[in-house]
């Protein structure tokens, strides 16, 4: 296998140039020892940041699905696109991944055509319909990560405690996107102001905490590794510092586009801001950020769900949810940085060791480790349209606008992800 | 971050400020208003001649598009653009296309087909009309018929003339709106309005669970007590109650609701001796006013009917008149180009 | 130019000229309306200099406005008010300036949908030519020819004055 040295570039937290060896897929050297190696490419990283490959822990791939919305090639290129190298594959495909056989056909495909890690995760009830448990041993053996229900809702607590109590058998970790369906409704946007003034049907912040409460106390008592995946409200960050407090096994993450819009982005009933959980209010978007930066939240997800056009051109009420936000995710953080909401240091770790953390890995760039790393250049700028955009998802957050933060190179398992070829 | 302005202004007015479509009347001042509630007035002297139509709309297409069906408020838009003389086609989409599957934008995209001038647009969905407005052909008005629980301006506009009519202004009125806010397209644009239009307060009197999260937001105050809520009032307009209600769990009965919160005439009697009495239509009898009040000699209710028309001649025309100076414009320009 | 446009013998000019040919066609009870504003104004001082008994009517022809489909609904609308019905009678239709008919031909549209007339005449204080449609006035107090870069404006109602305006370029 050859060697790649890459030099001129700052380690992520560490204003100091670095050279970089890799070799065999695997970082071989750092620093001076990386200098004096001989090399078979050398990439010139200068203005650049090298931060471990970014880990994705709400990603929808669409395949196994009708290749409308996407595909592994193409999602997992978006991906690379946008710097991450490990993608936790939502269960909510068609067939839902409620088997270890759709386990294995999304590895194999992943093998063969996707540009970085794809960790799928299982469906933690038959179908994701709520009711019934699945096979959970039978799809950790072959190969999940983490059970979830995807976007939807257990049907009530009697099943969900089920659900956690079998999971915590065998040492599985649950994500749920913390959502109390009766409240929820028909609710598509946040029960606010905007709500109020559009007519929009809301969906009020106790829908889910209510729902992060009840999923609490069922953890504690059950004693599974939960983590609450796509938070939206402040309130919803104060119990969950509130239970680690306590010594409750819990984890977070929200995703990017809760950190960066509000209800406001719904002024004009524009509904590709058409998410869920809804974008709340300025106070929780803060309480979230301030969740990130202290560490209550693990993780930054990029809630990544790309869509054929038509699902997103409809009045709002008529259109799915989701955004498609894996190629923007870095972009808008650095936004955030660069408006002091947000360090540097706090927007690496929710996109790196974070979220390896929470499913049992590790991501760091140090000698001896596998080399997943994503290079970028922090003030170079880009625009999201048909030309730059890989997924088929055309729905981004901030069409047409001048984002920071251009991803050079992306590598997965020391193989080159980003450029592709 | 706030991604979009927050008004419908852009999409509403044309660079000169004047009416393009007719969607909300969130983003539209005073000085336009008023200039609806004139032109109103306008119309309703050619409503009273022996022909009761003027040339403004004669060789353009209206299409009444009504994703759901209201027969009451379809008749009088398409009496407002026939005595505009134009051409009117009904579409009752509610029972057709929409519910076989077809997109909204591939209903669109064939009605676009038929070279129509303007859309009357009717929709369940809040934004529906909105969302039209985005994607038809530069040229096309888009006036709104009442969407989701969104908006009803050429109701509450309706309804402001009526008001005019009888108090002579805005200044210094106390208005109450009672009853069913929370879904009430109607009350969102009559509160809007009134702000607008300079009325010195708006009650919402109602049981919490018919009323909007942060309704107070929108400009008006909250009253749960309607006996309280009826003080010194000027007008007070009653919303509809929908029997489904309460099968949702929003309210316990009809006789509970009435009993609280229907417009009675000891109820009305605490008001302001002037107090005039207004509903949207269609009225539930004992539900949520009494037939006394209704057929009583404070109640404008069949007024509103007679303004309707004439508030509708005057939206179409504002805004099919702006398109069509647009449409001049862009012809300049290109032709000093 | 101002000396041409004495208001007074302007005013006595289409008072005769109403008179000669109210004569002429046997009219005793005329209706008189005039086009706003200017020919409002009108109507109230020959309605007074006529004696006519009955209140003169208004005319707002925004409605009738065949140049509506390139600059849309004029903003400032006021309703039309005709005290008496059209139908069958004779009428004096009066406006301060006539130039290319077109005013003219919209406020006889309008007219008819009041009612079918006997007969209209037409005043006008002032005419400028460049007519645009086949309609003459039976009345008119001066003709003007200005030039294209000029415009002539009543201006009201007490005193009555006839302003002319340079349009610049």
């Amino acid at each position: 296998m050859s060697s790649l040295k890459i030099s001129g570039g700052r380690l992520a937290g560490n204003d100091t140039e670095t050279t970089m060896l890799i070799r065999d897929g695997r970082i071989a050297a750092l620093g001076d020892t990386a200098v004096r190696e001989p090399s078979d490419r050398d990439f010139d990283a200068a203005g650049c940041i090298l931060a471990p490959g970014f880990v994705d822990l709400c990603c929808n791939l669409r395949e196994p699905g009708n290749g409308q919305k996407g595909n592994i090639a193409s999602e997992t290129l978006a991906a690379a696109h946008g710097g991450f190298t490990t993608l936790c594959a939502s269960p909510d495909t068609s067939p839902v991944n409620d088997s270890g056989a759709v386990t294995n056909l999304i590895l194999d495909v992943a093998a063969k055509r996707s540009a970085v890690r794809v960790l799928p995760v299982g469906a933690i009830t038959r179908g994701l319909e709520g009711e019934l448990l699945s096979d959970m041993a039978g799809l950790a053996a072959a190969g999940c990560i983490a059970m979830s229900n995807g976007a939807r809702a257990v049907k009530n607590a009697r099943v969900l405690r089920r659900c956690m109590a079998y999971a915590r058998t065998f040492g599985l970790t649950v994500m749920f996107s913390p959502e109390n369906q009766a409240l929820a409704a028909d609710g598509y946007a946040h029960d606010g102001l905007v709500a109020s003034r559009l007519g929009l049907l809301g969906i009020p912040e106790v829908a889910e905490t209510a729902a992060v409460m009840e999923m609490l106390l069922l953890a504690e008592e059950t004693g599974v590794r939960l983590h609450l995946g796509q938070l939206s409200c402040a309130r919803s960050v104060d119990m969950l510092a509130d239970a680690r407090k306590r010594g409750i096994a819990v984890t977070a993450d929200v995703a990017m586009h809760q950190l960066m819009f509000t209800e406001d982005a719904l002024a004009d009933f524009d509904s590709r801001y058409h998410v869920r959980p809804p974008l709340r209010s300025e106070k929780d978007r803060r309480a979230l950020l301030a969740g990130v930066r202290e560490g209550a939240i693990d993780a930054i997800t990029s809630q990544h769900q790309p869509h054929d056009s038509a699902a997103k051109q409809a009045p709002m009420e008529a259109t799915e949810p989701g955004l498609s936000a894996i190629e923007s995710t870095l972009s808008m953080g650095l936004l955030l940085v660069e408006r002091g909401e947000l360090d540097m240091t706090s927007l690496v770790r929710a996109l790196t060791s974070g979220p390896a953390s929470v499913i049992g890995r590790s991501a760091e760039l140090r000698e001896g480790a596998v080399a997943d790393l994503c290079v970028f250049d922090p003030d170079a700028s880009w625009t999201p349209d048909d030309i730059s955009l890989c997924s088929v998802g055309r729905h981004v957050p901030l069409p047409g606008k001048d984002l920071p933060g251009v991803v050079r190179l992306t590598l997965c398992n020391g193989q080159q992800a980003w450029p592709g070829k | 971050m706030t991604v979009n302005d927050p008004s419908s202004t852009s999409l509403q007015l044309t660079d000169d400020g004047q009416l393009r479509h007719f969607l909300t009347l969130d983003g539209l001042n005073r000085a336009l208003l008023t200039e609806i509630l004139d032109t109103a007035d306008s119309f309703i002297e050619v409503g009273e001649r022996s022909i009761k139509k003027v040339p403004l709309l004669r060789g353009r297409t209206v299409v009444n598009l009504f994703f759901e069906s209201s027969t009451r408020t379809r008749s009088t838009f398409e009496l407002a653009a026939k005595r505009l003389s134009a051409d009117v086609l009904n579409l009752d989409i509610s029972t057709s296309a929409t519910s076989k599957g077809e997109s909204l934008s591939d209903t669109l995209l064939n009605l676009e087909a038929m070279a129509s001038d303007m859309f009357v647009v009717r929709h369940s969905q809040s934004g529906a009309p909105h969302f039209i407005a985005e994607s038809v052909t530069p040229g096309v008005a888009i006036i709104n018929a009442g969407d989701g629980r969104h908006a009803h301006p050429t109701q509450a506009m309706l309804d402001m003339l009526t008001i005019r009519q009888h108090k002579g202004r805005f200044e210094g009125l106390k208005v109450a709106i009672v009853g069913d806010v929370l879904h009430s397209r109607v009350a969102r644009s009559q509160i809007r309005a009134l702000n607008e239009l300079g009325a010195a307060e708006v009650r919402v009197i109602a049981p919490a669970t018919l009323l909007p999260r942060d309704v107070e937001s929108l400009g008006c105050s909250i009253e749960y007590d309607m006996v309280r809520g009826m003080k010194n009032l000027d007008v007070v307009i009653m919303l509809r109650l929908q029997k489904e209600r309460m099968e949702g769990a929003l309210l316990p009965s009809e006789r509970e609701f009435y009993r609280l919160y229907g417009l009675s005439r000891e109820k009305l009697a605490l008001a302001d001796a002037e107090c005039i009495v207004m509903h949207p239509g269609p009225i539930n009898r004992g539900v949520e006013i009494e037939s006394a009040v209704a057929d009583g000699p404070q109640s404008v209710i069949l007024n509103q009917v007679t303004n309707g028309i004439a508030i509708r001649m005057a939206v179409m025309s504002m805004a099919m008149g702006g398109q069509m100076a647009e449409r001049t414009r862009r012809q300049a320009g290109r032709a000093r180009v | 130019m101002t000396a041409l446009l004495d208001m007074d013998r302007l005013l006595d000019d289409l008072e005769a000229g109403l008179r000669r040919i109210l004569e002429e066609r046997g009219v005793t009870a005329p209706a008189l309306i005039g086009i706003r504003t200017g020919g409002v104004w009108l109507a109230d001082v020959m309605s007074k200099r006529l004696a006519l008994k009955e209140p003169w009517g208004e005319l707002d022809i925004s409605f009738y406005r065949d140049d509506f489909s390139r600059i849309g609904l004029n903003p400032k609308v006021k309703p039309s008010s005709l005290p008496f019905s059209t139908e069958d009678r004779d009428i004096i239709l009066i406006d301060d300036v006539i130039m290319s008919g077109r005013t003219i031909r919209a406020a006889m549209n309008e007219i008819f949908d009041y009612g079918r007339p006997a007969s209209i005449i037409l005043a006008t204080l002032v005419d400028l030519g460049a007519r645009e449609l086949p309609v003459q006035p039976d009345v008119t107090g001066q003709v003007l020819a200005l030039e294209s870069h000029q415009r002539v404006k009543l201006r009201g109602p007490d005193p009555l004055y006839i302003e002319l305006q340079e349009t610049g370029r």
